[in-house]
């Protein structure tokens, strides 16, 4: 990468990560939790009874904490776009900057406004504007993550089916808002968060409940609650595993990249395996251009065979790239090398130089011929044509990047697996739950309890590292195949970023002890102390 | 004269782009009405006791949201209308959204944790946080505003618009700070904006507790904050004063929208006023007397309801500031360091097909502001606040 502070580019994308974990910490919670609330609340409605109120408003309590520190980590967000990354804002403002406008207008007002009377308007509104009032707080919370991840569906696989390079203003153009909204990377990507924050809002009133029954506090409350959460919990954790496997499809399909560090699949194979425990090797780019095969790919490896293209290609013997066919291309597969891609790339920043040149010239026959050029198609992959401004991105990179073309395998892998056997406990963990409540057993089952009470942190784990696998496997890019990272970000100096990144850092770690210390103060005093 | 980006003739593209900047000024002009909340804030010293600050606190800690949510939502528009802005803005200026952010981060948490139980760092700090929001975040909004008619020190590379920051031979560096610190570049007309946008959003805040709060149960407290609020409204007179002879004296920035060549003109901005049929400074002089009707209805006289009045003064205020500065081939984000590289709403919005679709999609903020409204009158029609609730534990007090 030439002309990048790439120490510059590490802390910027430092300050991000920083950011989008301390948020992603809330975040769930609140999509989880506002529709559990939402529940308990039409228990009460329905019944009529005290309890269940009480119930309600405990549990809303706990939300409100939450509640504030993600809305507070999420403007940070929304505004480090332009801070840190104002080269991706200004090129993909059309297609990323939309869906966070519509996520104002037709989520955060609908969250904001009847937050309001979910958390102050018990005395002053009826129960039924209440109830209403709590499940539109629902509504936007979880409305809101539709459109923040249709703009991440886009990062992750941009279609033309959306949008077109304009050569003119060099940057990517919305075309379609209808398929950008329907894009399928998208779509999954949403149920896979949102069923995941469900399991971690089930996973957390199980948990603590599980505390009070065992020590033989608020046990009406507790049996109560945990059979919600036990229900509620099953059912989204089963799912979440099931849209996993289509999100998983989806990557292998549009990100092989992603997917190949996901798996340690340095050689592609047909019929490859799954590596469910493993130590994946590092190895030199010049180590993976002479491997044949993936005998050296893992240390200790417990290998299920033909799973990976069974999951990821719907055949048992479908063919998965490697991390070699990738960079050095495999011609049997029509794979593109990486050095032809990049040539196309430089092509392609070439048009748009001549472009500019002879517009300034004003030789409109100049500028005509580089535009040609720039959206001339290369290639055809299964029907979808492809245009040279497409491979654009690979045109910023040198040929000694070969070695940054794709993610690092030991994060990217650790993320991903342990984040799917922790989703497999939550199951597990769901099925005692539910089927020692069926049997009435729940209030003296204390494996089960103590089960539930220390899986509390774990969908949270759970919840960063699939973040984190989704996000470091998109590297080196922003915009997948098309944007390069380190020519996203904002051209600044190095203390600038440091020190928002410590001012940042020292806010988030505050705040975040104090939000800890306050949950865990109203969970000790139980449902009473809960006001 | 070079001018770095064509403007485009499509007539069609023009009137959206004016479209959108019209809703980026009426969310200004919202935005404006809702720092009511931090200036509100500002006023935390007047209550004297725990339970006058509580009622200060409930009041302001119901509506924090929406300010919050304004600003998002204004952040989110000009994202995807006018991305060049979100760039260079926010990428250039960096240290004055920063800062801005961080007062905002630290007011979301600030009212639910301040009177909760181990909240680790003490009321007292939650305090100071609130009072940083209300304070210095208002002033620095007012003061980034204030560069939208005294320019910036940016420029860029005419193909990819990569974004060089403190270009101008002249001019200070500091990464968006020299807004209030480069004197000769306008620091004391962004300033005194700043104070202005803080003296207003004090005096909103006065209106809005007195109006908010039961007179008959918290006398005292009401009749402090609006002697505060008195002594305010002189600074307020002041910062005006400042802020509009700058603005009908200064030279302004100027662009011809067929060519896109920006120039300096002589009273560009009073110019813009007049423009329209006068009509900028219809809509300014009456919501200048809307907004000073609601004080002395409620500051300098004993009704409530001066809010009312005060509060849709300062939206249609607000709108005519972000009208001057972005239409009448008026660049809104000028650069004094190139004055070519200069913001438009031609040069620097999003495709004609983005416009299009969020224009259509621009048709559901009727219907946000209709279920805001209901929303408001369901939570005050009962009354104000009163002591009864605040120590009702169904109420969710903070």
């Amino acid at each position: 990468m030439h002309g990048v502070d790439l120490t510059m580019l590490e802390w910027a994308r430092a300050q991000f990560a920083m950011t989008a974990i301390f948020h992603f910490f809330f975040v769930p919670f609140t999509l989880g939790m506002s529709f559990m609330v939402a529940f308990f609340e039409t228990i009460y409605v329905k019944t009529g009874k005290q309890e269940w109120k009480n119930i309600t408003q405990f549990w809303q309590v706990l939300f409100g904490i939450n509640f504030a520190i993600g809305l507070s980590t999420g403007i940070i967000h929304e505004f480090e776009f332009g801070t840190n990354w104002s080269t991706y804002s200004w090129v993909v403002g059309d297609l990323f900057g939309a869906p966070l406008a519509v996520e104002g207008v037709v989520a955060f007002f609908m969250e904001a406004t009847f937050a309001a009377i979910a958390f102050f308007g018990w005395k002053r509104v009826s129960k039924g504007v209440h109830l209403m009032s709590s499940w539109l707080l629902a509504a936007g919370s979880n409305l809101s993550a539709l459109w923040i991840l249709i703009a991440n569906g886009f990062m992750q696989h941009p279609s033309s089916a959306f949008y077109t390079f304009n050569i003119d203003n060099a940057r990517l153009e919305m075309t379609n808002f209808l398929s950008l909204i329907l894009q399928p990377v998208a779509q999954v990507k949403f149920l896979h968060v949102v069923t995941a924050s469900y399991t971690m809002a089930g996973v957390f009133i199980l948990g603590v409940s599980s505390l009070y029954l065992l020590r033989g506090k608020h046990v009406e409350f507790a049996k109560k609650s945990a059979t919600v959460a036990a229900a509620a919990g099953l059912v989204a954790s089963i799912a979440v595993a099931v849209i996993g496997d289509d999100h998983a499809y989806e990557v292998a399909n549009t990100q092989p990249t992603k997917i190949a560090s996901m798996e340690g699949l340095y050689v592609g194979e047909k019929g490859a395996p799954i590596v469910a425990v493993g130590i994946p090797k590092s190895h030199t780019i010049e180590e993976i251009k002479n491997m044949k095969d993936n005998e050296d790919s893992f240390t200790m490896p417990i290998a299920i065979p033909h799973l990976l293209s069974i999951l990821g290609k719907r055949s048992f013997d479908g063919f998965v790239p490697g991390i070699k066919d990738l960079v050095y291309g495999n011609e049997k597969y029509g794979i593109w090398s990486f050095e032809k891609l990049r040539a196309e790339g430089a092509r392609a920043i070439k048009d748009m130089n001549d472009y500019h040149i002879a517009k300034k010239a004003g030789d409109k026959a100049a500028m005509d011929a580089a535009e040609k050029d720039f959206h001339a198609i290369v290639a055809n992959v299964d029907g979808v044509k492809i245009e040279r401004a497409e491979l654009m991105g690979y045109g910023y990179f040198s040929a000694e990047d070969a070695k940054h073309i794709f993610p690092p395998v030991a994060p990217v892998f650790y993320s991903f697996h342990l984040m799917v056997g922790l989703g497999f406990w939550f199951i597990l963990l769901f099925v005692l739950a539910y089927a020692s409540v069926l049997k009435g057993t729940f209030v003296n089952n204390t494996f089960v309890q103590k089960a539930a009470l220390y899986s509390i942190p774990l969908p949270w784990i759970a919840t960063s590292l699939g973040w984190m696998s989704a996000e470091i496997g998109r590297q080196p890019w922003t915009v997948f195949g098309i944007l390069p990272t380190a020519h996203s970000v904002t051209p600044i100096n190095l203390t600038n970023v440091q020190a928002t990144f410590f001012m940042f850092m020292a806010a988030f770690v505050i705040l975040g002890i104090a939000e800890l210390k306050m949950l865990f103060t109203v969970v000790k005093s139980g449902p009473k102390g809960a006001h | 004269m070079e001018t770095w980006a064509g403007i485009t003739t499509n007539e069609t593209m023009f009137l959206w782009q004016e479209y959108w900047w019209l809703i980026v000024a009426v969310l200004g002009g919202l935005f404006v009405l809702m720092t009511f909340v931090q200036g509100g804030q500002s006023l935390f010293h007047t209550a004297k006791t725990d339970i006058e600050e509580k009622a200060m606190i409930n009041s302001l800690g119901r509506k924090w949201e929406l300010t919050f949510t304004t600003l998002v939502m204004f952040g989110g528009a000009l994202y995807a209308a006018f991305p060049l802005f979100y760039a260079v803005s926010f990428g250039g200026a960096y240290w004055v959204w920063m800062l801005i952010l961080f007062g905002f981060v630290l007011q979301a948490v600030s009212y639910e944790y301040i009177n909760n139980p181990n909240n680790f760092i003490g009321k007292g700090a939650y305090k100071a946080f609130l009072y940083f929001n209300g304070v210095t975040s208002v002033i620095l909004v007012g003061a980034a505003v204030g560069t939208f008619f005294t320019g910036s020190n940016f420029s860029f590379d005419p193909a990819t618009k990569i974004l060089a920051w403190g270009t101008a031979t002249d001019g200070m560096d500091l990464r968006g700070l020299e807004a209030a610190l480069d004197f000769g570049h306008g620091a004391w007309f962004n300033l005194a904006f700043g104070v202005l946008l803080f003296a207003i959003a004090r005096l909103l805040g006065a209106l809005w507790l007195v109006n908010d709060i039961d007179n008959n149960e918290f006398p005292e407290l009401v009749a402090r904050i609006r002697a505060t609020a008195k002594k305010c409204f002189v600074v307020f007179l002041a910062a005006l004063v400042v802020v509009l002879y700058g603005l009908v004296m200064m030279k302004g920035y100027s662009y011809d929208i067929h060519t896109g060549v920006v120039s300096m003109v002589e009273h560009k901005y009073l110019a813009n006023l007049m423009a329209y049929g006068f009509i900028p400074l219809i809509v300014f002089l009456i919501g200048a007397v809307l907004f000073l009707l609601g004080i002395f209805q409620s500051i300098f006289g004993t009704s409530t309801g001066g809010i009312k009045l005060s509060g849709l003064g300062a939206v249609l205020i607000g709108i005519v500031v972000f009208a001057i500065a972005g239409f009448n081939g008026t660049p809104y984000y000028p650069s004094y360091a190139d004055l070519q590289s200069s913001l438009t709403i031609q040069n620097s919005s999003g495709s004609l097909n983005t416009l299009e679709v969020m224009g259509g999609v621009s048709v559901a903020v009727p219907f946000v502001l209709g279920y805001i409204a209901y929303v408001w009158y369901q939570m005050k029609k009962d009354g104000p606040i009163t002591k009864e609730e605040l120590a009702d534990p169904d109420s969710h007090a903070y």
